[in-house]
This record gives C-alpha cells, structure tokens and sequence, in this order.
C-alpha cells in the first residue's frame, strides 16, 4: 500500500470516527494485521484487538458456512457501556467502538455510507500492489546479513 | 500473506505453531513472551478452556527489528491440537506465512504426531497452501523426557523435504528461539524471492 492510498484511508477512517460519534475506528486485514486506526485508543491493546476481531469473523464467517450462509457481513457486540460493531468489507474488517453517546443504528448507517468509498480504494490498492510486487526490486536486495541482523 | 504496508513501513508475517495436543506449542509461544523485552512484544493471547488447553488460538506480535529500514512484525499463533477443534485450525490457517511443526517425542505419541501432519498438509491444502512450498521448520520437542524416540528416528519418520529439524525442551526455553529464527529466517528469505 502507499502513502497516498494510506492517507486516503486514513481521511475516510477519521472521517466516519466523526460522523458516527464513535470512539474509535479501526482497520484491519482479515488475517488479523492492523491496517490504520483513528481516535481515542486510550489503553486499549490495539494489536491484540485486531487478532481478536479478525478470528471472530473467522469464527462467525465458519459457523455462516456450516449452515449454508457465505458470510455475516457485520457483527456487533453491545455491552452496558463499550459495544463494538464490526463490518466485512471484501478482505478488510472495519471495526467501530462506541459508548452511549452514540449508538449501534448511528453507527451502522454511517458504516453503509461508507462502505462503497472504501471497496473503490480496496480494489485500487489491490491493482497497485500488484503491480509493486512485479517491480518492487526493494526486498530482491535484502541479504543473508540483514536476515541474520534481527536475532542478534 | 505477509502484509507490507510501504507508508508505515513495515512488514507483518504471520507464523502458526501446528502439532497434536498436549506437544507443547502453547509453551513455546510462552516461554518467547517471557524471555522478550517488554518493547518488542504486545500481550499474549490466550483463548483457552478451563484446563488450560487452546481452545482457539494463541496470539502475540513480535517486533524482531528492521531490515532495510522495514520494521519486521511476526505474528505468532498457535492452533487447538484436540483433534476436534479441526473448524478452529483451519481458520488460524489463512495468510499462514511460516508453519513450526511441534512433534511430541514420546513413543506413545508418534500416531498423533503423524496424524497431526496429515492433518496439517490436508488444511493447508484447503487454504490453497502447499506444505512442499511454505516456510516450514520440524520442531522435536520434549527431548528431556524418558520415553522419547531417538531424535534421528523421529525425524526419518516425520521430515517431509530436508526442512530444519530443532530439537527442543520448550518448557526450559531449549531451542525455542533456534526455531523461530528457522521459519523467520525462510519468510524473509521468501519475501526476497517474491
Ligand atoms: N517435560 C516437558 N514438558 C513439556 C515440554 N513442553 C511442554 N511441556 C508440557 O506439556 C504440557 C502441554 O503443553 P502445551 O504447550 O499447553 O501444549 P499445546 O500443544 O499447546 O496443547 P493444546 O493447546 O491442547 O493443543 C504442559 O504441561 C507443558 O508444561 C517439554 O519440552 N518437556
Ligand atoms: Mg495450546
């Protein structure tokens, strides 16, 4: 992904944490790799959160299997104070905490308005990352010594 | 499915500690967490039943440093051995970028080690992974015990394509970290081939 792809995703994260009064906002990969995050994150294990996410949709996204769904496209988890909405969009979960000052209808609508804007940079970046991995030369030139670097 | 991510600069990969219950994955990703400075760890996940036995995966990151100015993240998980958790390692199989194999050396578990790795070429098949082709390292833990298999033997019956074999007593932290170097070692090596 590059800088300009980032930054785009970045604005629409930020944008809807504001739209839908929602604590934070977070991007990540369906394999559990955080993607971007906006808002107050606060103590909250971001890293770990991500993982989690990612293996309840898995989860979920395997129960849908076994009876003859192709996937829940949203999960939320509403709790007496922090509640949390997450959103399959293609390969990547956008996933939404809030509190009571707002609430899971505000969320979800705002997630819909979104959710086009952010398959258009998706697909985008899945073209050029295509197209980096055929010409990025970068990591061609990583050495044994680099490798061996890291577990000094 | 290793994720590069050019604007933060990092690389995220994704490693997943497979074997039959009990051969001691969940120690290996422990004994890491406890021996690693605070600043390059996140928490330690563990979703894991009463008894102590994984019930859907371990989880920690792991920052190991840069290469060529890229932060390197490994992703460690470890699957549910119980045979019947099978739905649940399938799951942790997807965007696999390395596999620790943890075989158990005692005799009385070598039907489920090999069992184990049927089940593992099976479900990486699933993914559309290819055992033959994926970072891949045979870990031959619990060599303090008694009644263990000689190491050569085990590895003849085990080894599936000349990948490193480690031998190791992960509840005292031996040849934990020679096999995370192992795989690491081979998906970076992957990434440059890529
Ligand atoms: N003696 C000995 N015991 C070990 C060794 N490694 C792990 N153990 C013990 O084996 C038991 C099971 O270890 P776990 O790491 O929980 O096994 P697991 O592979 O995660 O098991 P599941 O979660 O059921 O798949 C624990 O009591 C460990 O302390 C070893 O090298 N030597
Ligand atoms: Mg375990």
């Amino acid at each position: 992904m590059h800088e300009q792809q980032f930054r785009q995703i970045e604005a629409v994260v930020a944008k809807l944490r504001n739209d839908a009064s929602a604590r934070v906002v977070f991007l990540v990969d369906k394999d559990g790799q955080q993607i971007a995050v906006n808002g107050d994150v606060g103590n909250i294990d971001t890293t770990s959160l991500a993982s989690l996410a990612a293996g309840n949709v898995a989860a979920t996204g395997g129960m849908a299997e076994l009876i003859g769904e192709k996937e829940f496209p949203t999960l939320s988890h509403e709790g007496e104070r922090e509640s949390i909405h997450i959103c399959v969009i293609g390969r990547v979960l956008l996933v939404v905490i809030f509190d009571d000052r707002s609430s899971l209808g505000l969320v979800k609508l705002r997630v819909k308005q979104v959710t086009p804007e952010l398959h258009t940079i998706f697909e985008e970046v899945a073209r050029t990352t295509k197209q980096a991995t055929s010409d990025e030369s970068f990591f061609a030139e990583i050495t044994d010594e680099d490798i061996d670097s890291l577990f000094n | 499915m290793t994720f590069i991510n050019y604007a933060s600069r990092e690389i995220n990969c994704k490693i997943v500690y497979y074997g039959p219950g009990l051969c001691g994955k969940t120690t290996n990703l422990q004994y890491i967490f406890d021996s690693t400075a605070p600043q390059s760890k996140g928490k330690l996940i563990s979703l894991a039943t009463e008894t102590d036995r994984t019930l859907f995966f371990d989880f920690m990151p792991l920052e190991l440093g840069t290469v060529r100015g890229f932060k390197t993240r490994f992703h460690l998980y470890t699957v549910p051995g119980q045979v019947f958790y099978d739905a649940s390692r399938k799951l942790i199989l997807k965007g696999v970028d390395g596999v620790v194999f943890v075989a158990d050396s005692q005799e009385e578990r070598m039907d489920a080690n090999i069992e184990s790795l049927y089940n593992l070429e099976e479900n990486l098949q699933a993914q559309g992974y290819d055992l033959m082709a994926i970072p891949y390292v045979l870990q031959l833990n619990k060599r303090d015990l008694p009644n263990v298999i000689p190491a050569a033997d085990l590895a003849a019956e085990l080894q599936r394509k000349g990948e490193p074999v480690v031998e190791a007593v992960a509840s005292k932290g031996v040849g934990v970290f020679d096999t995370l170097k192992a795989v690491a070692k081979q998906v970076l090596t992957e990434l440059r081939k890529s």
